[in-house]
């Protein structure tokens, strides 16, 4: 695709395609699959939602294929830790999919404390005309069995199970924030507040701690791991973030316990914007590579970052996604809103990144043209079908038709969590407890 | 209120808290060298923010750690300037100026009852601000390791001993005086647990008019009604002497994150419910600097009555 075509797509042409809601749970986590073909969400009450594509029909080309549920189960319960008297959550807080190696789909789901691989798979045929059974289940007496006949397999209506092939518990003490799986296909992280535990998949009763950052007297704890992720070609090497808006880039090769790290990401502080909040909105709480493992981005408070893998010192790009908050700091660290953790995605082709506002405003940039569009995710500002109108917030002075002052924004409307197809241009947006999907208009 | 003409020893170029837009940032231009007093306080109603956070951190869940090291940043962040300042000098001797004689009695009483803070198992929850950090990551401490810091902990929990812990800024608990929870019994404390020595503990209360004088001073404090109620007494150099030997360092924020043992199980509206018995909780962030006396006295009567 070409990029000017991007461009004018991610400007105008993005289209609300449907919206679900579901019943009562705030969406915790969105995530595509490697093809693109099916959509998993996770929820606050543990369940996981799996939404697969339909294949495009030839009878109405203009629509493409709807994303419809294909699978629904509970993932995680709610657990009681009994040592420390405390409830464990059961909100799903990331799903990873693994890559389609035969008919079945495997993803992994996390909560705080425990990760699990879940197989999902079809089953549209039984078999049928047992000798020794009924239809029904009964045994049949065996003196009354004259013939033997084989069983054949007959079609029945579709049905999708879910079934829980490894639970990998018992590792975590503090919080998992992320999950990562390497591109060997074999291990995969999780990370927690202070530590990284690599897995085998097929393993579930040992994992090996790479990165610790506890202190040795915890009164000295200033800082905390708040997300990694595996390079996405190079299996030997990750990227963790931290609350002090640093990344470092480790490479397991080098030793067991990756406290080293070959590269240290940090930007310099700006000491004409310094605050008792700039340590805050400095903490970065997403970490991307980009597909093409040549580029790192992250997410701060105010931020998204693109850095060069090669460039240390300061990122390649910095873009803006809310910089009106920055007046407002004190009252968002009241309200606590100066803690969410956004996350941030990039499009297939890695031209554009997309991140997540309040007032269920989302944001893309596109990096070549340096051109930005906000766009909202909402049933009553936009009609089904409809091209995505771009939003724009007033940041002082007069305000016009279509602005919204920073005043009038609902910080409790807060877009956390967006997806983005491998491939195409579609969307998956979680604004609280609605999933929205949008495609680009197809011509 | 701090002292006027106050000077900064170093001068901040940028560094102003972005409070919330109403008044706009305080203007303390490089150049000035007296703290501006709207900046200062500014500071210190973030630095009140910052400590109801942490104290509020007391959930059936484990609170978020992240969060939690992130406000004990920020407020580590404001004692050092206040200590740059001097400022924070001040308030330490204010503070041990402004105990009144009465308190004394109660402090006494509770010295010894804080001697056998074993017994005290399951008490009533001290909202201790950093304890939700704690609880995160100290309890592994103990059941893992069989940590000594838990004893160092109770210990310094005494106020004769040199180490006591900072509570120094900590809306502490209501004057309930030995309410520091042992670490061991972390797995024991169950709301019900909470909620009766919760009761025990304000009718205890009840029968020591200084006792309630002090809570109501607390509850005030924690909501930030800045209206002193009752006079600064001069100060007393048998208190002075009492306390001669309390060393400022453990007004220090690191004395305080491990000072503590854990755990209240405390849900914020609960803590919102014990104080409104005490004070007229008017939550009122406009701190005015009157209001520091106050907080002093309250902060002396927890280091006491812890």
């Amino acid at each position: 695709m070409e990029e000017e075509s991007d461009t004018r797509k991610i400007n105008n042409s993005f289209l609300r395609d449907h919206n679900y809601a579901t019943e009562a749970d705030i969406i915790s986590t969105v995530e595509f699959n490697s093809t693109g073909e099916l959509l998993a969400t996770g929820d606050k009450g543990g369940r996981v939602v799996v939404f697969q594509r339909e294949q495009e029909s030839k009878t109405q080309p203009h629509r493409r294929g709807e994303y419809n549920v294909y699978s629904t189960f509970q993932s995680h319960e709610p657990e009681f830790d009994y040592l420390k008297s405390l409830e464990i959550e059961e909100k799903i807080n990331k799903i990873k999919w693994l890559p389609q190696q035969n008919a079945a789909y495997f993803l992994l789901s996390t909560n705080d404390k425990t990760v699990k691989l879940w197989k999902i798979s079809e089953r549209d045929k039984r078999p049928e005309g047992y000798n020794l059974k009924d239809e029904d289940g009964r045994f049949r007496d065996p003196s009354t069995i004259t013939s033997l006949r084989v069983p054949v397999l007959q079609p029945m209506d579709l049905m999708v199970e879910a079934t829980a092939r490894r639970v990998f518990s018992n590792a975590h003490t503090y919080h998992i924030n992320s999950i990562s799986v390497n591109s060997d296909l074999q291990t995969f992280i999780s990370t927690d507040d202070l530590r990284v535990n690599l897995w085998n998949l097929e393993i579930t009763d040992r994992s090996f701690n790479i990165v610790d950052i506890k202190p040795a007297n915890m009164e000295e704890l200033t800082e905390v791991i708040t997300s990694a992720e595996f390079h996405p070609q190079q299996c030997h090497t990750f990227a963790y973030s931290s609350s002090k808006g640093s990344i470092r880039l480790c490479d397991m090769r080098q030793a067991a316990l990756c406290d080293k790290h070959c590269k240290y990401f940090e930007e310099p502080e700006d000491p004409s914007t310094r605050s008792f909040f700039s340590e805050i909105i400095s903490s970065i709480s997403d970490v991307k590579f980009s597909h093409n493992g040549r580029y790192l981005m992250t997410r701060d408070y105010l931020t998204v970052k693109v850095w060069d893998l090669q460039m240390e010192n300061k990122p390649l790009e910095t873009y803006q996604v809310h910089d009106y908050l920055r007046g407002k700091l004190c009252s968002l660290y009241e309200n606590d809103c100066i803690f969410d953790k956004f996350e941030c995605v990039w499009n297939g082709s890695d031209s554009v990144i997309m991140t997540g506002s309040y007032n269920n405003f989302f944001r893309m940039f596109d990096r070549n043209t340096k051109r930005d569009v906000t766009l909202e995710a909402s049933r009553e500002n936009s009609k089904p079908r409809a091209i995505l109108k771009p939003r724009k917030v007033c940041v002082g002075g007069k305000r016009r038709k279509d602005e919204i002052s920073v005043d009038s924004l609902d910080f409790s409307k807060k877009i956390l969590h967006t997806t983005w197809h491998p491939h195409e241009n579609i969307i998956a947006v979680a604004a609280t407890n609605n999933l929205y999907i949008f495609q680009d208009k197809v011509n | 209120m701090f002292p006027k003409g106050t000077k900064r020893k170093f001068s901040d170029s940028g560094e102003e808290p972005v409070c919330s837009g109403d008044q706009g940032p305080s203007a303390s231009p490089a150049a000035a060298r007296t703290l501006s007093s709207s900046y200062s306080l500014q500071r210190q109603s973030l630095l009140d923010m910052s400590l109801i956070k942490l104290q509020l951190c007391h959930m059936l869940v484990e609170p978020n750690l992240c969060r939690s090291v992130l406000i004990a940043n920020t407020v580590r962040q404001i004692q050092e300037e206040m200590t740059q300042d001097g400022t924070w000098q001040i308030m330490t001797q204010a503070l041990a100026a402004a105990q009144c004689p009465a308190d004394r009695l109660v402090a006494t009483e509770v010295l010894c009852r804080q001697t056998d803070a074993a017994a005290q198992a399951g008490q009533s929850p001290k909202p201790f601000p950093v304890s939700g950090l704690e609880e995160g990551y100290h309890s592994e401490e103990v059941v893992m390791d069989g940590d000594v810091e838990a004893e160092v902990t109770m210990s310094s929990l005494s106020p004769v001993s040199p180490q006591l812990s900072s509570a120094s800024y900590l809306p502490g608990p209501f004057g309930m005086a030995p309410c520091w929870e042992e670490e061991e019994e972390d797995g024991d404390c169950e709301e019900d647990e909470e909620e009766d020595s919760e009761e025990s503990v304000s009718e205890e209360e009840e029968s020591e008019p200084d006792h309630l004088r002090a809570d109501s001073r607390t509850g005030e404090q924690v909501f930030g009604t800045f209206e002193i109620k009752h006079p600064a007494p001069p100060p007393d150099p048998a208190l002075e002497e009492l306390f001669s030997d309390v060393d400022p360092s453990y007004y220090d924020l690191d004395t305080v994150l491990t000072g503590m043992q854990s755990t209240p199980k405390m849900g914020p509206y609960d803590l919102l419910e014990s104080l409104s018995s005490h004070a007229p909780t008017a939550l009122s962030s406009s701190s005015s600097c009157r209001s520091d006396l106050n907080e002093l006295d309250h902060i002396m009567e927890i280091i006491v009555g812890s």
